[in-house]
């Protein structure tokens, strides 16, 4: 049999729930209902409520990844020194949370941060202030910290132990003292699985919808759950198609400042 | 005599209840080239992390020119080390690569340039200031990492196995360059390699270890004509290691066959081991020599033919430019002067003993 048929399963998988749904998108992006060309979808994005929810996502998915960078970079230095046996335990716990459904973890952090939630009860009995941060935007940072942490740590990980141990004794060598090891050594060659993981956290919290649902109540409107309501709600598939479209800008220009940044492809950890 | 630069005071160090190094006493003087020579696992790298401040020892003292430096982080050590696998920045182009050390030392642009210069034509690599290590050849980015470590004008130069991951013409080329560089700079070298060759053809002291002990310290040519025991001789090039009797002073009877030597002070009727070189064995006609056999193997070598003789039910390892046909009856004859005389091991352990210089 020609090997190449071996690809044909991937094929059919990539023209059907790929590239279809893709030319749909576009389709329906850019015409009106009647069926004519149109850039009024695309065009909605600068309405006020569209372009101040694409805002604040951008936003709060910027500061989410500042934060999971903040925690992901230590931690994966602290996982790539530890001895082999050790490390694997300590990645386990960390992965742990990430065999659990997606919903239901965020769905656990809603019941922790309720008004009268797990964390608020404990607060009380110790009394200390209570904690009023759901439906914030303080919430729905802590949600996506929380759920895309992981893709962070992995390839900042992996890069790290990429290199080679006499390479940073070298530096060490050469007269440098920790500080400088880390900034001339250690951080400029694990830059592609730092820019990596920011793809990879930026992009998924950027287009969440579940996460503000969940955890910003029904007043944060994020530009996923515009263009989520488009379509379930309003039933406005022009519409939010169009805005899909100008969301995807954004990921496609991360993307390209990604593989600028990551040429050799090394922090691809996933 | 010249002056000691470092001195290694009963360090030991062990791996998980593994003894690596046991109670190692050390010296190396100003401006000498001294290999560390030993099997793997003989703690030779060790010994050079220790020195190159990566590791920690156990019990002793290292002593740097008369301070002890112990407890010294490898970044304030006045030494520098080349790695077995280059160790090169990948993310720098080669002048940075050079640079880093200066640069950390706050040096002055003109100063790390012109450096940079000198390290390069030193190299024999002139010219390739902008190009990245990973578009060099193995041999290349070697001589980066040594031009890398000298340019800090280090007083001593630690080397671990950096010629190991070249091939053999390369090997022999960077050796006759690494004499020249020690030669023109006059740092003193410390050499980690398990290549006896490679060791008896740059050093002017070689250290032969094994299993965590010093087997012998002294020059090439001592090392190899007069190894103090059964391990050195056998790891120093081939040779044919008998078990045999002292029979008195320059006397000793191996195979049950009396040779003349030179050795004295072995005691009488006293079992020792004696170390013949393949080369050192002479083939003569059967009548004439000390003991006879036959040829049961040859081959040809290139400069000499590599014989087996059996003889008195032992294998002799010959080396000769004269070509005796299998099953050739000739005689063997060793020169008095070429039969070296060893104390045996008296136990297995005896077998690394130390012995203190």
């Amino acid at each position: 049999m020609n090997k190449k048929m071996l690809s044909l399963p991937y094929l059919f998988w990539c023209v059907a729930f790929i590239i279809i749904p893709l030319i749909m998108v576009f389709y329906y992006g850019l015409t009106d209902k009647t069926g004519a060309f149109t850039l009024e979808n695309i065009a909605a994005i600068a309405t006020p409520e569209h372009s101040k929810a694409l805002w604040f996502s951008l936003l709060l998915s910027l500061i989410s990844t500042v934060i999971c960078l903040l925690l992901a970079y230590p931690l994966a230095m602290i996982l790539s020194k530890m001895q082999v046996n050790q490390h694997s335990f300590i990645v386990l716990i960390f992965i742990l949370p990430m065999w659990m459904n997606f919903l239901l973890r965020t769905i656990a952090w809603q019941t922790l941060l309720e008004k009268s939630g797990v964390i608020n009860t404990l607060l009380d009995f110790l009394h200390l202030p209570a904690l009023e941060i759901i439906n914030t935007p303080y919430a729905i940072v802590l949600g996506m910290v929380y759920n895309f942490l992981p893709f962070m740590v992995l390839p900042i990980y992996n890069s790290l132990t990429k290199i080679d141990n006499n390479v940073i004794n070298a530096a060490r060598d050469l007269g440098a003292d920790s500080f400088k090891t880390f900034t001339r050594i250690i951080l400029p060659l694990s830059l592609p699985g730092v820019i990596s993981g920011i793809t990879m956290v930026f992009v998924p919290a950027l287009t969440t919808f579940v996460i503000s649902t969940l955890l910003g109540g029904s007043k944060i409107l994020l530009i996923g759950n515009v263009i989520e309501q488009e379509f379930t709600v309003t039933n406005n598939w022009h519409l939010g198609s169009g805005l899909s479209i100008v969301l995807m800008i954004f990921i496609i220009v991360n993307m390209v400042l990604s593989l600028v940044f990551d040429k050799e492809g090394e922090g691809n950890a996933l | 005599m010249k002056n000691v630069l470092v001195n290694l005071e009963h360090i030991s160090k062990s791996y998980d209840g593994q003894m690596i190094l046991d109670d190692l006493n050390l010296y190396i003087r100003e401006n000498e080239f001294l290999t560390l020579l030993g099997p793997s696992g003989c703690g030779k790298t060790t010994t050079l992390r220790i020195l190159g401040g990566f590791e920690q020892p156990d019990t002793g003292r290292v002593v740097f020119e008369d301070k002890d430096i112990t407890n010294l982080p490898a970044n304030k050590r006045q030494l520098n080390t080349v790695f077995q696998k280059y160790a090169l920045f990948t993310h720098m182009n080669i002048a940075e690569n050079i640079a880093f050390g200066l640069k950390i030392k706050n040096k002055s642009k003109a100063y790390i340039d012109d450096k940079i210069k000198y390290a390069l034509k030193l190299v024999n690599l002139d010219g390739y200031e902008k190009r990245m290590p990973d578009s060099l050849s193995g041999g290349q980015q070697q001589r980066i990492a040594i031009a890398r470590a000298i340019v800090n004008e280090p007083k001593l130069l630690l080397l671990d196995e950096p010629l190991g991951a070249l091939d053999l013409k390369l090997r022999q080329d960077m050796q006759y360059e690494l004499i020249r560089l020690k030669n023109e700079l006059g740092i003193t070298f410390i050499y980690v390699t398990h290549d006896q060759e490679e060791a008896l053809t740059m050093s002017d002291t070689i250290v032969v270890m094994n299993q965590g002990y010093i087997q012998q310290i002294g020059s090439p040519e001592r090392i190899y004509n007069e190894p103090e025991n059964a391990f050195v001789a056998d790891f120093i090039g081939e040779s044919n290691i008998i078990g045999a009797t002292m029979i008195t002073d320059r006397l000793v009877e191996i195979l049950g066959a009396r040779f003349a030597c030179v050795d004295e002070g072995f005691g009488e009727n006293k079992p020792v081991d004696v170390v013949i070189r393949p080369e050192d064995v002479e083939l003569v006609k059967p009548e004439e020599g000390t003991i006879s056999g036959v040829v049961s193997h040859i081959i040809f070598k290139g400069v000499h033919y590599e014989m087996e003789v059996q003889a008195n039910g032992f294998e002799w390892l010959v080396h000769s430019t004269r070509m005796f046909p299998v099953g050739t009856s000739v005689g063997i004859k060793v020169d008095p002067f070429n039969i070296q005389i060893m104390n045996k091991p008296e136990s297995e352990d005896e077998e690394a003993t130390k012995l203190d210089e």
